[in-house]
């Protein structure tokens, strides 16, 4: 079987174009706190989500947007959700790191790895009640240093669990960089909890959808759990107002904030050696230096782009595709941002 | 006298610390970037980041003390001790006791709390009562930079384990991280005196377990903690022109508790109001009425706390954390 393109990129674009008007509505502050956005992952995201059917369960990270959208939420209520409004998806309550769907089985946690024991559970109910669904874990490459989540692989290896867990690896954890992190081959670390483990490119949507395609297969089939390694970008970093990306693109508004107590660290008394000082500053520069040298800078890391080339040759279709989806978005933003809640 | 931010002061006091003595090490999630003037001044060997692996750390934070270091470990947000509470209680709170008291466990934890800047029920909970339950565990909430600063540095010298927790609001730092992410778009509640103020040139321990009273009151006493306090004064002010003298006592640590602090000035007004911005049920605000009890005094008695879980809504957030129309209604019921 070969992946439909053109749905898999109307897929990518809406969520990207929904997260791009997200990231408006937080910069103009009418969303709190933390918004953790999905963007540079969405091929991976629509590689497998485009494969799940009624019954499938899916447990979210913080980061859950897009497997939201692109399962069917309806985007209204959902953006609703993320401004706190009582007829938002989760009434208010939850806002966007905990979004549930309870009639997709979709359920979010804020708390880094607890995807792996919610996925578990989600699979263990479809053993008995719903033979032949499955249940996909969706985290950061830095969940994979949390217990509960390599706890949960053993547990869905040794139960057969039907759990595809899907890691969106971006090579960070927040504002630490995975090879200081993170020990050994993430693979490897699957397979000896008796997970098998698949590469994927998650900036390739035909790729992450045929690979998908085999291993939901196989984990729908009872034989065992997969885990499928995606690795990714995220342009905005952890999340929106991300500090280190800040001082990249600003650099002369963000920098004196940052130099200042370093320079005072540097030339206080006590402290340690001046070689020791030395290795601290190359440490707290190392993740700025990481962000000017990162991938996520570089557009060719980007999914949409790269599938929006496979479809150049019907340009008509095309446009009217991405019209078409311009348009949606916009409406969706009139319409969430014109009623009021009751 | 010289003026800091909070979590500038904790910082500086626990930087004063580190210089005088060498076993102080600290570690976390992200601790090069939230720390870095730290690290820079003491070194990567003292000052590293972590994995995502809390149960790890925190459950090394404990050995690592009880092999000789004074270690600092911090938590992203209390709530997150959800992942790792087994290091806190049932090693870091035993082992003193295990151990005939021959072995303790010279551990500061640090940790961000609570809420009023729209992160949601999973990311701005309280939960000193619910750490303040296990016995051996000492925690602190201070409420001003004079107080996170001294109290960080009697946490360093406390031969247990502590658990220093920095409400968001006050933190200059966090809230920057985690709340605005440096918009100019949204503003929060900040107390101002709670997130700035005057700081010894310098620090000296204050003692752990020494209620302060902030306010003199004849008819009310509120009792409180963190941000609460802050809230708490506010009210007694406009109580004041009311007509109600409402005293505020700042319990600064929730465990050891100040009995004699707060059974004295319970006994001189009557009334106590506590304002915990932690859960109502099964915490510090009913433990406080037991207290009082025990002591054989009677009082009126009313809270305000957190009854639910906290709504992202920055609008229900708002009103279901303590804020000022909740503390000045309780207060003018307990007046009739």
């Amino acid at each position: 079987m070969s992946p439909d393109l053109w749905s898999l990129y109307a897929l990518m674009l809406k969520s990207r174009l929904f997260e791009e008007a997200t990231a408006r509505l937080w910069h103009e502050g009418l969303i709190s706190g933390e918004m953790h956005l999905g963007t540079g992952e969405e091929a991976i995201i629509a590689g497998v989500v485009s494969h799940l059917k009624d019954g499938d369960a899916m447990a979210l990270d913080h980061r859950g947007t897009a497997a939201m959208l692109m399962r069917g939420v309806e985007p209204v209520p959902l953006l609703r959700e993320f401004l706190g409004y009582k007829d938002g998806l989760c009434g208010g309550m939850g806002g966007h790191m905990h979004l549930f769907s309870k009639e997709h089985l979709a359920a979010s946690s804020g708390i880094v790895g607890a995807e792996g024991p919610a996925a578990a559970g989600f699979a263990l109910a479809a053993q008995y009640s719903r033979p032949g669904s499955i249940a996909v874990a969706f985290f950061g490459d830095g969940a994979m240093n949390q217990g509960m989540l390599l706890e949960s692989m053993n547990l869905a290896a040794v139960w057969k669990l039907p759990v595809l867990f899907v890691c969106k690896d971006d090579g960070w954890g927040i504002t630490t960089k995975s090879e200081v992190s993170t020990g050994g081959d993430l693979n490897e670390r699957a397979r000896g909890l008796g997970v098998p483990a698949v590469d994927v490119d998650g900036c390739d949507v035909s790729n992450v959808w045929e690979i998908s395609h085999a291993a939901i297969e196989r984990v729908r089939s009872g034989e065992r759990p997969i885990f499928l390694h995606a690795r990714c970008v995220h342009f905005e970093g952890h999340f929106l107002g991300f500090q280190p990306i800040r001082i990249v693109r600003e650099p002369l508004k963000e920098m004196p904030k940052v130099a200042i107590g370093l320079t005072k660290s540097i030339l206080r008394l006590d402290g340690a050696a001046i070689s020791e000082r030395i290795a601290g500053l190359k440490n707290v520069m190392s993740s700025v230096i990481s962000t000017l040298r990162d991938p996520r800078r570089d557009p060719a890391n980007d999914p949409l782009p790269h599938t929006r080339a496979t479809l150049h040759s019907d340009q008509v279709r095309l446009k009217e595709l991405e019209d078409h989806l311009e348009k949606d978005i916009n409406n969706v933003l009139t319409t969430v941002l014109g009623e009021m809640p009751s | 006298m010289k003026t800091m931010f909070f979590t500038q002061a904790a910082d500086d006091a626990l930087a004063q610390a580190m210089a005088d003595d060498p076993r102080i090490v600290v570690f976390g999630e992200d601790i090069p970037l939230v720390r870095r003037d730290l690290l820079v001044r003491f070194g990567p060997k003292r000052v590293r980041g972590t994995p995502i692996s809390e149960s790890a750390f925190l459950g090394a934070g404990v050995a690592a003390a009880m092999a000789g270091l004074r270690p600092v470990v911090e938590m992203y947000m209390v709530d997150f001790f959800g992942v790792c509470v087994d290091a806190l209680l049932n090693h870091a709170a035993k082992t003193e006791a295990f151990s005939g008291g021959k072995w303790t466990v010279p551990m500061v934890v640090r940790a961000p709390c609570g809420g009023g800047y729209g992160d949601g029920g999973q990311h701005e909970q309280s939960l000193w009562g619910w750490l303040a339950h296990i016995p051996g565990l000492t925690v602190v909430v201070p409420s001003t930079p004079a107080d996170a600063g001294g109290l960080m540095l009697a946490s360093l010298r406390h031969d247990g384990p502590v658990i220093l927790l920095e409400h968001k609001l006050l933190s200059e730092s966090w809230l920057e991280f985690l709340g605005s992410g440096a918009r100019k778009t949204v503003s929060f509640d900040i107390p101002a005196a709670g997130a700035k103020g005057e700081v010894p040139a310098k620090w000296e321990p204050l003692p752990l377990g020494e209620a302060v009273l902030r306010r003199e009151g004849r008819d009310i006493l509120i009792v409180s903690v963190g941000v609460s306090v802050h809230r708490a004064l506010d009210a007694a002010g406009i109580l004041e022109a009311e007509g109600i003298s409402a005293g505020v006592l700042d319990l600064r640590t929730v465990s050891p508790l100040d009995k004699k602090a707060l059974c004295k000035a319970v006994e001189q007004t009557g009334r106590l109001l506590v304002v915990d911005e932690d859960y109502e049920s099964f915490g510090l605000s009913g433990e406080l009425s037991a207290v009082v009890l025990e002591a054989g005094l009677s009082c009126k008695y009313a809270r305000v706390c957190t009854q639910t879980t906290i709504p992202y809504n920055r609008d229900l957030e708002d009103q279901i954390l303590p804020n000022v129309h909740r503390i000045c209604a309780s207060a003018r019921l307990l007046m009739k």
